[in-house]
C-alpha cells in the first residue's frame, strides 16, 4: 500500500514565538524551524506501518519555501522513501494545501494519508479533514492507535469524553494526535542515507491549484498578560482570600 | 442573514460548549440549530429551550448515531444554502466535522474562535495562545469553530424555538462505529466546570490523584484535570489532560497543584477567572500566572486544605 504523509515546517515548538512590532504575523525569521510534532508522529506510524510490511512506499510532501526541504530530509530519515516539495513563497491556508495534496494523492496512486492533527504554528486543526472531503474519503481524526486488516482502517480516536473506535474502509484520511506513537530519532546512518533518496519539486501551477488564501489577517497582537499575584503563607490564608477576596469558594 | 449553530448534545441535554458557540453566533443575529443522531427527541426538546435560536433542526435517522464525520457533514452542506455562516463549538465533534463542511462548499475554515468582530472578522488564538490573530474571511459562507471558554454560555432554558424535523440521504457508509470508552464520572465535565482541581508531575502517581486531588475536588464540586507531564507518566487518562493538546478551560478557580507551569499546559487554562498555584518550587513559572500562590509540600498542604473547606 502506499501512504503519503504531509509534513510542515513550522517554528520549533520550544522558542518563544514574538509578535512582530508592527503587528503583522509572528516574528519567523532568524528563528529556529523543525517539523510540526504531530507531523513526525505521522511519518513514525507511516514507517511503522512500513516495518509490519502494510506499507510499500511513504511519500513525504511538504509545501513552502526551498528550506521545507529540509523538513522532508528529515522525513526521509526517519524511514519515509522519497519526497515531493510543492515551492512556493505564498502563504498557505488548508484549503488550498489539501487541494494541492488531492492532487498529489490522485497521481500517485496513495492508498492512505496519515498527517499531524494540526500544525502548532496556525493551529487551524483542518488540512486532513478537509482533504477527506475533497478525496470523497473517511477521516479518523485524532487518531492514538490504528490497526490496519482487510482493507479498513481501526483507528482509535480522542474525543472528549474518553476514546472511540471507528473503522475506515479504505482508502482513508488518519490524523496523529499526540499519543499515537514516540516517533524514532533519525539515526547517523540514517540521515546519510537519507541524502540519496530523491526530493521532486513541483509548484502549485503544475497540479492545478490556485494557493490564494481566502483569510486576510488584519492584525497580530499579544495575547492580554496576566500579572502574577500574591503568595499567602499558609491554607488557612488561602482559604481566606478565595473565601473573602476572590469569593470563588 | 441566519447562522446556522451545530449543536453537542449528551444524555444530559445540550452541551455548555454548544451553548457558549450560541451566544458568539448570535452576536450576528438569528440563529437556527442542528441537531443530528438517533433517536433525539429528548435532545431537541432541550435544545429549542434555549434562548436565542429561533428554529432547530432535527434530523433523527441511524446514519448520524455517533457523529460520524462523514454523513453528519454531507447533511450540513445539504443545509448550508439557506445560510451565510455555520458555527460549532470546538470540540472534537466540532473539530472533525467542520473543516469537512468547509472544504465541500470551497471553503476556508476559522478554527477555535475567541471573538466575533463583525460578519467577516474573526480573532483567533494562533501558537498556543501564544498570539491572536484577527482574521477576515473573504468566503461567501463562514465556517467556524467557537473557543468555548471564551463566550460566557446562554442559560440552558428561556427560550421557544420551533422544530422542524430535516432528512437528507446520507451517502454510502464509509465508516462504521465499533466502540467508546468513555470516562465515568460523578464530577462536572472539566469544560464546564466551575471549579478545577489539576495535579502535575508533583503527585507523583496516579493514586495520590485519588487520594489527594479527589476529596478536595469532591468539596468544592469541582473538575479533576492534569497537566500533559502527569497524563505521559500515565497517573490518569488523557482526556484529564488540560492546555493546548488537551482541553481549553476556564473556570471561576482553577487550582493548580504541582505544575510547574509549562507553556503548553498555560495555554490551556489563562482564561481562568481565579488561579491558584500549589508548588514546592517557589520559581515554577505557573506563579507568574497565578493570583494566589502557596509554596510548599503538595502532600501536607492538600489534606489541610481538605479539612479546611
Amino acid at each position: 500500500m502506499k501512504l503519503l504523509v504531509a509534513v510542515k515546517r513550522v517554528v520549533d515548538y520550544n522558542v518563544k514565538v514574538r509578535v512582530k512590532s508592527d503587528g503583522s504575523a509572528v516574528e519567523t525569521s532568524g528563528v529556529k524551524m523543525s517539523m510540526n510534532p504531530f507531523d513526525e508522529i505521522a511519518i513514525e506510524e507511516a514507517v511503522r506501518l512500513k516495518e509490519k510490511g502494510i506499507a510499500t512506499d511513504i511519500l513525504a510532501v511538504s509545501m513552502g519555501v526551498t528550506q521545507c526541504q529540509e523538513t522532508i530530509r528529515t522525513a526521509l530519515a526517519m524511514g519515509a522513501d522519497r519526497g515531493i516539495l510543492v515551492e512556493t513563497d505564498a502563504a498557505l491556508e488548508p484549503l488550498a494545501v489539501a487541494k494541492m495534496l488531492k492532487a498529489l494523492v490522485v497521481r500517485e496512486g496513495i492508498e492512505l494519508v496519515i498527517m499531524g492533527k494540526q500544525a502548532i504554528d496556525d493551529d487551524m486543526n483542518a488540512t486532513g479533514q478537509m482533504l477527506a472531503a475533497l478525496l470523497g474519503w473517511p477521516q479518523g481524526t485524532f487518531a492514538s492507535k490504528v490497526e490496519i486488516a482487510d482493507g479498513a482502517a481501526m483507528v482509535t480516536r480522542e474525543v472528549d469524553g474518553g476514546l472511540e473506535t471507528v473503522s475506515l474502509k479504505l482508502p482513508a484520511v488518519i490524523t496523529a494526535d499526540l499519543r499515537l506513537n514516540e516517533p524514532r530519532y533519525a539515526s547517523l546512518p540514517n540521515i546519510m542515507k537519507a541524502r540519496k533518496k530523491t526530493i521532486d519539486t513541483v509548484t502549485p501551477a503544475d497540479l492545478g491549484v490556485d494557493p490564494a488564501p481566502r483569510l486576510t489577517t488584519l492584525k497580530v497582537s499579544e495575547p492580554p498578560v496576566r500579572k502574577a499575584g500574591i503568595k499567602v503563607g499558609d491554607v488557612a490564608a488561602l482559604v481566606d482570600k478565595l473565601r473573602n477576596e476572590a469569593k470563588v469558594i | 442573514m441566519t447562522s446556522l449553530l451545530i449543536l453537542d448534545f449528551d444524555e444530559h441535554g445540550i452541551k455548555q460548549p454548544s451553548r457558549s458557540a450560541l451566544a458568539a453566533a448570535a452576536k450576528l443575529g438569528e440563529v437556527h440549530g442542528l441537531l443530528a443522531g438517533a433517536g433525539i427527541a429528548a435532545a431537541a426538546a432541550a435544545a429549542a429551550q434555549l434562548p436565542g435560536l429561533a428554529k432547530i433542526l432535527v434530523a433523527d435517522d441511524a446514519a448520524y448515531a455517533n457523529a460520524l464525520a462523514e454523513p453528519f457533514a454531507s447533511l450540513i452542506v445539504s443545509l448550508a444554502g439557506q445560510y451565510s455562516h455555520i458555527f460549532a463549538a470546538a470540540t472534537a465533534v466540532g473539530k472533525n466535522i467542520m473543516p469537512r463542511v468547509a472544504a465541500l462548499l470551497d471553503a476556508q475554515p476559522i478554527s477555535d474562535i475567541s471573538d466575533v468582530i463583525d460578519a467577516d472578522t474573526f480573532i483567533r488564538p494562533i501558537y498556543a495562545g501564544n498570539a491572536l490573530a484577527t482574521v477576515k474571511s473573504s468566503d461567501a459562507i463562514k465556517i467556524l469553530t467557537v473557543r468555548a471558554s471564551s463566550f460566557d454560555p446562554v442559560a440552558p432554558t428561556g427560550g421557544a424555538a420551533t422544530i422542524e424535523a430535516v432528512a437528507h440521504a446520507p451517502g454510502p457508509v464509509q465508516s462504521t462505529f465499533v466502540s467508546a470508552e468513555l470516562s465515568k464520572s460523578e464530577r462536572p465535565e472539566l469544560t464546564a466546570a466551575k471549579i478545577i482541581v489539576s495535579g502535575g508531575r508533583g503527585m507523583q502517581n496516579g493514586e495520590n490523584f485519588g487520594k489527594l486531588i479527589d476529596p478536595v475536588a469532591d468539596k468544592l464540586h469541582a473538575a479533576v484535570g492534569a497537566s500533559r507531564a502527569a497524563v505521559d507518566a500515565g497517573f490518569v487518562p488523557n482526556d484529564y489532560q488540560v492546555g493546548q493538546t488537551g482541553k481549553i478551560v476556564a473556570p471561576d478557580l482553577y487550582l493548580a497543584v504541582g505544575i510547574s507551569g509549562a507553556i503548553q499546559h498555560l495555554a490551556g487554562m489563562k482564561d481562568s477567572k481565579v488561579i491558584v498555584a500549589i508548588n514546592k518550587d517557589e520559581d515554577a513559572p505557573i506563579f507568574q500566572v497565578a493570583d494566589y500562590g502557596l509554596v510548599g509540600d503538595l502532600f501536607t498542604i492538600l489534606p489541610e486544605l481538605e479539612k479546611s473547606l
